[in-house]
């Protein structure tokens, strides 16, 4: 297992990261999913959930939506949302969960909207331990 | 001839406007480099986003059943067109080529007898195209009272064109922006957003050929709305930029050029003073041999 792949996590701000990594796991719409060298081709896009990556050191980062984008053992991730996970702090996690908690509250919310705020319930409550 | 005293006069005003002229290139550049930086830090993500979503129109199985906002609603009836500019002056021809620009499109299309709907961004482009399209322009939006422009401004633009593309209110929708290339040149660009593929797609490359989760239209779904707020917040990047490389490279000229008014004001002063001592002392040494 010393083969690498190319990861790039874009922000419409800047390039958070462009490096050599093992692997990455990120929190696919239908699941989470661990992306090794020589994945076949793939486009799917995120959840709310946390991204773990395995390179010379092991990162995370939160994210709440993304598309991502594997070929040519190059993954791309893009996100509009996405930030590492030291940079939240305790105070900004719990203001995320009431904000969510409201969100979820309301009655109006169709299924989907109701399955990725619960995700990100979940997954904020990850942080916070 | 003007006397002493207005020469005087205008020497001192022209010299105060090439201090306000210098300010403003220097608070430009200030800002230029930010904005640079941010217009470059920005490109990645719309081109890959491009590139992502360029990659799955490829791999669509079945054109007729792909979503319209990729494929187009196989119209061309009507057209809409955001003009993005500025919303301040004073930064050289920087609005005014995008309106140029703008104003040759529209032209076509009012030629070819096709629908035409306009959504200005920023005043200034607002204040040039009111006057021979203003019966077109649908919405006016501004950002006078922000400071920076963040991804979510962009958001609400692009919710509002999905919305109307989703009301059947166009057909084609394209963006007007200013390309920053350097501090000296800014290209007007138009870029069409809807429908998102480009024709010109080659088919050469069909070995990569992805595998989708969940399914490529609900992928397709989410992707494309996310993709025009993208492209407008890359546009409204490349502007700024844009808009403070034009101002800097104005303010640069107009401070010169106001050196050189100076200069011509200071030799004419001193030309005019000269004379008008010389005038004195002919009339003293005239008068002192009349005696």
């Amino acid at each position: 297992m010393d083969q690498d792949f190319n990861l790039e996590i874009i922000s419409p701000e800047k390039i958070l990261l462009k490096d050599k990594v093992k692997s990455v796991i990120i929190p696919s719409y239908e699941g989470e999913m661990t992306i090794l060298p020589d994945h076949i081709p793939l486009i799917t896009f995120l959840r709310p959930g946390i991204t773990k990556v395995f390179g010379s050191k092991e990162v995370k980062y939160f994210l709440e939506e993304g598309t991502v984008e594997f070929s040519n053992n190059t993954l791309i991730i893009l996100s509009s949302t996405i930030i590492p996970i030291d940079l939240l702090t305790g105070e900004k996690v719990s203001k995320m969960v009431e904000e969510s908690k409201s969100q979820l509250s309301k009655n109006q919310l169709d299924d989907k909207m109701r399955y990725i705020i619960s995700h990100k319930l979940d997954s904020l409550s990850k942080i916070n331990q | 001839m003007p006397s002493l005293d207005d020469l005087r006069k205008r020497i001192s005003s022209v010299k105060s406007t090439q201090k306000i002229t210098k300010a403003m290139k220097m608070v430009a550049a200030a800002k230029l480099r930010r904005a640079q930086e941010m217009a470059e830090k920005g490109r990645p993500y719309s081109d890959k986003m491009d590139f992502v979503i360029q990659n799955l129109s490829k791999a669509i199985s079945d054109p007729s059943n792909a979503p319209k906002l990729l494929v187009g609603t196989g119209d061309d009836k009507t057209h809409l067109c955001v003009v993005m500019t500025a919303d301040r002056g004073l930064c050289g021809g920087f609005n005014t080529n995008i309106c140029k620009l703008a104003k040759n499109y529209f032209n076509e299309i009012i030629k070819t007898s096709k629908n035409l709907k306009i959504i200005t961004v920023g005043t200034k482009g607002l204040d040039q195209l009111k006057r021979d399209y203003g019966k077109y322009i649908i919405k006016k939006i501004n950002f006078k009272d922000k400071k920076k422009i963040s991804f979510e401004d962009a958001e609400v633009i692009g919710k509002e064109i999905v919305k109307l593309f989703k009301n059947k209110e166009f057909d084609k929708c394209v963006i007007f922006f200013n390309k920053f290339k350097n501090v000296i040149s800014q290209i007007p660009q138009k870029q069409q957003v809807i429908p998102a593929k480009k024709d010109d797609v080659s088919k050469k490359d069909e070995a990569s050929s992805y595998e989708f989760e969940p399914e490529e239209d609900e992928i397709l779904d989410d992707l494309l709305p996310k993709n025009i707020s993208t492209q407008i917040y890359k546009a409204f990047l490349e502007n700024s930029a844009s808009e403070q490389g034009s101002r800097m490279t104005a303010m640069d000229n107009a401070t010169r050029n106001a050196g050189d008014l100076v200069d011509r004001l200071t030799i004419n002063y001193n030309r005019s003073r000269q004379a008008a001592i010389t005038k004195e002392l002919i009339e003293i040494i005239s008068g002192a041999e009349s005696l």
